[in-house]
């Protein structure tokens, strides 16, 4: 696991992006947990940690296109890689490469 | 009856209405005359509680608008006394003098207040609970008194109570019997009842009779029967109320408690009929909206010699109090009765059966199946298992109802009145449906199934508009209602409160902007709800970077601004510098960390370029320097852009002014645009120039810049306040209809409340660029391997050695 942040380094409810081990993740602070996925949305290339964060899914803020972040799952074929995350003792860690199994609590 | 004659009500409250509205439907020529007592046209009193919870304007409750009265040919004299007349002659006397001469007369004179006959009673500080003034002398009183008492525990007394409640006053409900509301509950629901009150910080005192109201020279406090008294600086009485019969014993008609009346609803002269809260049927005053339009129905029928017989209503009540559903209908107990209750989550649902038929419901806590099961009591279905009806009932949809289910109980309309209205006028949305069958438009809680039935009968299609986003099922209106009755201040009380469960990614901010239109901005800000343009106040662009737009109020500059511009240009290495069709410099590809300090290095405010608000005013040079010029469009413009700038609105709004009519400004296709003419102002609104073309409608034509102003800046708060999110004026103009905006925005009460609640909201506003030195978060515009804005330590980036990855 990787440190990545500070439990306090993202607002609440919003996403930041970090590069880890080359590669760039968008990390989310939400009410249900902290999620790690890929930082780009595949359909044009959107900042995915600049969209709205509501119900265990992010929106893209360019095309609206909806991602779950426990699964990755988006619309159609369209997925994107999700990664385990951990919170000790107020520090953020990443595990690029170890898919997230359930959302870490916050 | 023959052509022209005349019939004339008297009294302007929902009966008098009712029946004027039932007699226009079924006779096109007949002549109808209301008089109204008061000095306003009549106004919807079951919604009185809302005006004390939110303090609103008592203009909003109007039944129907001036125009109405007008284009259905109903003459209506406003503020004038019906003293007495000669009933075998066909004239009244109107106060004092004059004489008016009718074929047939309605007597609607509703009720007065009930008031016990106890010392105490006339004292300052004691209020019915009856008209507007009431209820504004309770809100004043209640944000000032320390304790409050209600006397009277009946469904207006606890709305009263719960309206106190909200402006932080400590209440007590008094109640004479040992239970709430004993005419529609039992023993065991009106026990249940009274948690859920407590939580609303309504106290409930039973089985009280009050003896005196005692003070001196004002309400202090209460004594009562059994020697014991208590504290109280504020007393609501709302114990019932007492038919109005004064000019009918005048008139020398048959009398008991109320006016009596026969089935066809006409008194003891043949010349007269009574509905309403006045009339006594069969020995019962009906006191609720239900039955009188019922007998309105009647009355009307039989007012134009059609036979029909009213034979009294089965009364049903709704408790219109935020955080407590209660529905109840008909009898509170039968022979036998199905009762499934759980007090831990306080729900109670009952089905009363006598004789093998259904004659009552009580459901409180969960109102699931409420209209199928008002259906089978006002039917008086036969009941073999009213424990398997009941479950039945709660699993109902709005395809499982028959076509008799009254879904709107205020206006009497049914589920198969709105397939109708779908079906057969063609109506495609709920507010279309709304609006020709009057259906919610009463206390406005069936507004849920009627948007649930108008769905089912247009195959759903159609009616997302009138939902605040397609993955809840709540329209614009019932939120902002939630979030005035319960004083919501945030976008996650809002989705706790009103919650369906799950918001989307549409929602949240569509939530945000009506949290803080309903606050006047006063609310608590949730970046998290905003999209990315409104937490970094830049406007995002299909790589991630960002474009600055600063003010440039009507697309006036200096040259010192263009300088300064140009430098930040040049130090940013800025990619492209445009001017933009609304006249402003657009610096587009600034990376988010660098946008607060070229904001600091322009030292301009936003220009809003990337929010839904009021974006940009352009104008022409106008008379100032242009030889055509016939007004001064420019200095206007950067009037009305001071005015207005900063204000978030429902989807953006760009303005315009144009010198005259040649209209360089093109202000004839923007969302507000004004053009100078030749002696004053032209006021236009709802035009576009994007994917369609849209010429603005004439709002107004009027003399002076300060009237023009007026009136567009009351237009645009209306605006704020009644559009759904992301409908722009363009769709928002012709959806609510040019007259009727006219006649909002032109009425001197509606649009004076308009222009304060726009004052109060404008008056919160600030420059949103002032962030770059006060961000909300130290990494508001950061990402996690950037050096954050406030100079701290940037965060160290660890990248762990292999052997600490673990799993």
């Amino acid at each position: 696991m990787t440190f990545a942040c500070r439990e306090d380094d993202v607002p609440p409810g919003e996403g930041r992006n970090i590069t880890i081990e080359g590669r760039r993740i968008a990390l989310f602070r939400t009410d249900t947990g902290w999620y790690a996925v890929d930082a780009v949305c595949p359909h044009k290339g959107g900042p995915l940690a600049d969209g709205i964060v509501c119900d265990h899914a992010v929106t893209c803020p360019l095309h609206d296109r909806s991602f779950d972040l426990r699964t990755g799952e988006g619309p159609g074929e369209d997925r994107i890689g999700t990664y385990a995350v951990e919170v000790r003792a107020g520090e953020v860690y990443v595990a690029v490469g170890v898919p997230a199994a359930s959302p870490v609590a916050a | 009856m023959s052509e022209r004659d005349r019939i004339v009500i008297v009294g302007g409250g929902i009966a008098g209405q009712a029946v004027a509205e039932a007699l226009r439907e079924r006779d096109p020529d007949v002549a109808i005359t209301l008089i109204c007592g008061e000095d306003a046209l009549p106004y919807d009193r079951i919604r009185l509680s809302e005006i004390l919870v939110d303090g609103s304007d008592a203009a909003t409750l109007a039944l129907r608008p001036e125009e109405w009265f007008a284009d259905h040919d109903v003459e209506v004299l406003l503020g004038r006394w019906v003293e007495g007349g000669d009933l075998d002659a066909g004239t009244l006397t109107l106060d004092g003098a004059e004489e008016l001469t009718f074929d047939k007369l309605v007597l609607a004179t509703g009720s007065q207040p009930l008031l016990p006959p106890i010392p105490g009673i006339g004292l300052p500080g004691v209020h019915p609970f009856r008209d507007p003034a009431d209820c504004e002398a309770i809100r004043q009183s209640a944000t000032t008194a320390t304790h409050a008492a209600v006397i009277g525990g009946g469904l207006l007394g606890l709305e009263a109570a719960r309206g106190i409640a909200a402006q932080g006053c400590d209440v007590t409900v008094i109640h004479l019997v040992d239970r709430l509301m004993e005419r529609q509950l039992d023993p065991v629901s009106a026990a249940m009842l009274e948690p859920s009150l407590a939580d609303l910080n309504i106290k409930v005192r039973l089985e009280s009779a009050t003896q005196a109201i005692t003070g001196g020279d004002r309400a202090r406090g209460l004594a009562f029967k059994d020697g014991s008294s208590m504290e109280a600086d504020l007393v609501v009485v709302s114990i019932g109320i007492r038919p109005e019969k004064t000019l009918a014993n005048t008139l020398g008609l048959a009398t008991n408690r109320g006016i009596v009346v026969a089935d066809s609803m006409r008194t003891s002269h043949e010349r007269v009929w009574s509905v309403g809260e006045c009339a006594e049927h069969a020995g019962m005053v009906y006191g609720l909206v239900a039955p009188i339009l019922e007998q309105a129905r009647v009355a009307a029928d039989t007012l134009l010699d059609r036979s029909a017989a009213y034979t009294g209503s089965i009364l049903s009540a709704k408790l219109k109090v935020a955080g407590i559903d209660l529905v109840t209908v008909g009898e509170a107990d039968g022979d036998t009765s199905a009762v499934v209750s759980d007090a831990a989550s306080r729900t109670y649902r009952k089905l009363s059966v006598r004789d093998g038929r259904a004659v009552g419901a009580i459901l409180l806590g969960d109102v699931r199946g409420a209209e199928a099961l008002m259906a089978a009591v006002r039917a008086a279905e036969e009941v073999t298992d009213p424990l398997d009806a009941l479950a039945a009932a709660s699993a109902a949809g709005p395809a499982d109802l028959p076509d008799e289910a009254q879904i709107c109980n205020c206006n009497g309309v049914c589920k198969g009145d709105l397939v109708a209205a779908v079906e057969v006028d063609g109506c495609t949305t709920p507010r279309e449906v709304m609006s020709r069958t009057r259906a919610g438009t009463g206390c406005g809680s069936c507004k849920p199934a009627v948007i649930d039935i108008v769905a089912m009968a247009t195959g759903g299609l159609n009616d997302e508009p009138a939902y605040l986003c397609a993955c809840r099922k709540q329209t614009r209106e019932e939120l902002a209602d939630q979030i005035r009755t319960q004083g919501l201040q945030s976008v996650s009380e809002v989705s706790q409160c009103c919650g369906t469960g799950r918001d989307c990614g549409a929602c949240k901010p569509a939530l945000a902007y009506l949290v803080s239109e309903v606050n006047d901005n006063r609310h608590r800000e949730e970046r998290h709800a905003r999209y990315i343009n409104d937490r970094v106040h830049a406007n995002i662009q299909k790589d991630g970077t960002f474009s600055v737009v600063p003010k440039m109020r009507g697309g006036v500059t200096t040259p010192s601004e263009l300088r300064r511009i140009a430098d930040v240009a040049e130090k940013y290495e800025i990619p492209l510098v445009k001017v933009t069709g609304g006249q402003r410099i657009d610096l587009l590809g600034v990376s988010k960390e660098d946008l607060p300090k070229v904001w600091r290095d322009l030292d301009m405010p936003s220009g809003f370029a990337y929010a839904k608000a009021v974006r940009t005013v352009k104008t022409c040079v106008g008379e100032q320097h242009c030889r055509f010029g016939l007004g001064d469009s420019m200095g206007f413009g950067v009037e009305i852009e001071k005015a207005w700038e900063g204000l978030h609105t429902p989807a953006k709004v760009k303005a315009g002014v144009s010198g005259c009519p040649r209209n360089c400004a093109e202000a004839t296709i923007k969302d507000i645009g004004i053009v100078a003419v030749e002696g004053g102002w032209q006021v236009r609104i709802g035009g576009a120039a994007g994917a369609s073309v849209r010429e603005a409608d004439i709002l107004d034509t009027v003399e002076t810049k300060a009237e023009a102003m007026r009136l567009s800046t009351t237009f645009l708060q209306y605006y704020r306040e009644n559009a759904d999110y992301k409908e722009r004026t363009y769709d928002f103009v012709p959806r609510i209809g040019l007259d009727e905006i006219k006649r909002i925005v032109t009425d001197a009460q509606i649009g004076a409340a308009l222009r304060e609640r726009f004052r109060l909201a404008k008056a919160a506003t600030t420059d949103p660029w002032l962030e770059r030195d006060d961000p909300y978060h130290p990494r508001q515009f950061t990402d996690l391997d950037q050096q954050s804005e406030d100079d701290g330590p940037p965060t160290p980036v660890v990248v762990g050695p292999p052997e600490e990855a673990r799993r």
